[in-house]
């Protein structure tokens, strides 16, 4: 079995850009994070921080004009970044699967849905009896919990649940040992998101696969990672255990979403965080998050902060630490900050 | 989906009949609205070679009138020409009097078939597959420096390719013939010697039809492609760890096609009015040059005969692509 404790994943200075006419669009800069076999990672993020970007590196299929500028990807000791196209292609399903973002538009629309599955085996074990192939796809079937006839159906002859189950089932079929699972709840209602989230750990569970989920729903994520790193403006701006992150967050843009998410309990004004990301091709000097930030000081907009570890294994990219033990009660917002803009 | 299926199948077929019974009325009348008398003319022909002296013209002419139910009203023509097509029955030529005008197209329709079939199958196969290559990331510079020369082929209209053509492979060069389906002199054998002339006689027609529409379902294809490229099942048949050729046919092709078809459906008919122009060119024995030749001569029946035969083969055609096209796309199957 592989170690335990040596991670499987260990992503250093990742860097995507987007080639623009104004310059590279930085979607992905500098990230760093590494996974142990089995562990959770959530990853979190507004639209636009480069949540899928960088999903989408993780598997080397970033497309133009967006482009890997920087930084590898281990799998297992072996840079995806650098390995050769065959080298990727059976890497890719059999070693790291994706869960994709839009299942919904993910699938064939002119192949059954064993078919796809099938087509996913072959490639990988192409001796394979039909028989055998058969008897895999249900069983992958049964897994995601779709009934067997599925398999004979069309992709329009699905529900987005079932669609994104079907997805889930092709993605573990070779039984990976990372799976990316990019918003795969995005575009279900909040009775298939919580089914498909269950599926998606049970199977992890089976697997005993790593998983990275990339999100914007802090609950969803909460729920299900033991991990979180939350990005903004393609940064990593903080990471650590699920429990600390939501109780102790030590980034304030981390405190500010953890805020904004509504309780049962207190009925009160549901908060956002005001102002928007800045546009990736002007990123603000300094900090990204310093035009937003109600602790902003002046070194924040001079100097850009490193994650640095602020709690034992939670790490932060903020000027407020070392110095402070804690994150430091923000100030109430003001009119002025809930008229900001970038 | 059986059922679904059958009452696409007859609201098809349907649509078929409605199709040939319009465009049998409209061929009845339109012929009718040419000015000039068929009778006339073919009389004048007649006596211009030599063929009736001191005859008695209003005599003979009344008498052709009558024989061919000219002088009845326009309702009992209509109707007399219903029941002469239920009985395959087109009436007699003018112009080549007293042979029968089924027999003439008859003639001309293998001739027609063989080489629009083969030409258009060929475009469209050859054009799709450079199209979808042409969008593909894979592909080299080579291959997509010929974008130019599809747009301007897809701009020059056929049958200026075809006087190229021919001026080229059959005047300069004199590698092909420049007109006719076969040799004059030659006796039709089932033989190599009739082959390989035939297939010599039809290259720079086949050659003008392909070149002419090579063009356009390349380009047509390659926004097709490009546009099925961005979808996410590619990405996701990437992430399956797939050989890009297979993710080139089964998932890029293969989806591309779809609208490709439907292309196809809707511009057979310029196809088969383009290639009756490029036989005309080439003087090929088919049924665009019968029909070139029956319009001038005001030669009736065989008009109305040929545009039949055209329309209704290109309303059978359209029937037959969309029965095809459930097969291709199984979301039209409902």
């Amino acid at each position: 079995m592989t170690d335990k404790t040596k991670p499987i994943l260990v992503v250093e200075e990742l860097n995507v850009h987007y080639d623009t006419g104004k310059g590279p669009a930085k979607a992905v800069s500098d990230v760093s994070f590494s996974l142990l076999p089995g562990e959770r990672l959530g990853l979190i993020g507004e639209s636009g921080s480069g949540k899928t970007t960088m999903a989408t590196a993780l598997m080397r299929l970033t497309r133009a004009p967006g482009r890997i500028a920087g930084g590898s990807v281990k799998l297992d000791g072996r840079d995806i970044l650098k390995m050769s196209t065959r080298e990727l292609r059976e890497t890719r399903l059999r070693d790291i699967a994706l869960i994709p973002q839009g299942a919904m538009s993910s699938l064939n629309p002119v192949m059954r849905l064993e078919e796809q599955m099938i087509d996913a085996i072959v490639a990988h074990k192409p001796g394979m009896r039909r028989a055998e192939l058969d008897a895999r796809v249900q069983e992958l079937l049964k897994n995601v919990g779709l009934a067997p006839e599925v398999a004979r159906r069309y992709p329009h002859e699905l529900s987005g649940g079932m669609k994104q189950r079907a997805a889930m089932a092709i993605a573990t079929s070779l039984s990976p040992k990372v799976i990316v699972a990019d918003e795969p709840t995005s575009a279900l209602d909040v009775v298939v998101q919580r089914q498909v989230m269950q599926t998606l750990g049970r199977l992890q569970d089976g697997l005993g696969a790593a998983v990275v989920l990339i999100g914007h729903d802090m609950g969803l994520i909460a729920q299900f990672a033991d991990t979180v790193g939350v990005m903004y403006a393609g940064k990593l701006v903080e990471i650590g255990p699920v429990r600390q992150m939501i109780e102790s967050p030590k980034h304030p843009y981390t405190r500010l979403l953890v805020d904004s998410l509504p309780g049962i309990e207190v009925k009160r004004e549901l908060t956002g965080i005001p102002g928007l990301p800045p546009p990736l091709v002007d990123l603000p000097p300094g900090c990204s998050f310093n035009p937003r930030c109600p602790l902003a000081f002046d070194r924040c907009v001079r100097e850009t902060p490193l994650l640095q570890e602020v709690a034992p294994g939670q790490s932060a990219a903020c000027h407020l630490y070392p110095e402070h033990a804690a994150l430091p009660p923000l100030p109430p917002m003001t009119r002025a900050h809930q008229e900001l803009r970038p | 989906m059986s059922k679904e299926l059958l009452r696409y199948l007859l609201t098809r077929f349907g649509q078929l009949l409605l199709i040939i019974f319009v465009a049998v009325s409209i061929n009845f009348i339109i012929p009718r609205l040419l000015p000039g008398d068929p009778v006339q003319t073919a009389l004048a022909r007649l006596q211009a070679t030599g063929g009736a002296q001191n005859v008695d013209i209003q005599a003979v002419s009344a008498a052709y009138r009558a024989k061919y139910g000219l002088d009845a009203p326009i309702l009992e023509q209509y109707f007399n020409y219903w029941l002469d097509l239920f009985q395959l029955d087109l009436g007699v030529s003018f112009a080549n009097f007293p042979e029968k005008v089924s027999t003439m197209i008859g003639n001309a329709l293998p001739w027609s078939v063989t080489l629009l079939a083969v030409a258009t199958l060929i475009a469209f196969s050859v054009g799709s597959l450079l199209g979808a290559r042409l969008a593909w990331p894979g592909s080299g510079r080579t291959i997509k420096s010929i974008v130019p020369l599809m747009m301007i082929l897809t701009s020059i209209p056929f049958y200026l390719l075809a006087i190229i053509l021919i001026y080229f492979f059959a005047v300069v060069l004199k590698w092909f013939p420049p007109a006719g389906g076969v040799d004059t002199t030659r006796i039709m054998r089932l033989d190599w010697a009739t082959t390989e002339d035939i297939l010599r006689h039809a290259f720079l027609p086949c050659l003008a039809i392909i070149l002419g529409n090579v063009g356009f379902w390349a380009l047509g294809m390659r926004s097709q492609m490009v546009s099925v490229l961005g979808e996410d099942y590619i990405t996701f048949a990437e992430a399956k760890g797939l050989h890009p050729n297979r993710i080139f046919v089964w998932y890029g092709m293969r989806n591309a096609l779809l609208a490709q078809v439907t292309a196809l459906a809707l511009s057979l008919g310029s196809v088969v009015s383009g290639a009756v122009l490029v036989e005309v060119i080439f003087n090929y024995p088919g049924l665009g040059s019968l029909l070139y030749v029956a319009i001038r001569g005001q030669d009736y029946f065989v008009i109305q005969g040929v545009v039949l035969m055209l329309i209704v083969s290109l309303a059978v055609l359209l029937f037959l692509v969309d029965l095809i096209y459930p097969l291709l796309d199984p979301r039209i199957r409902r």
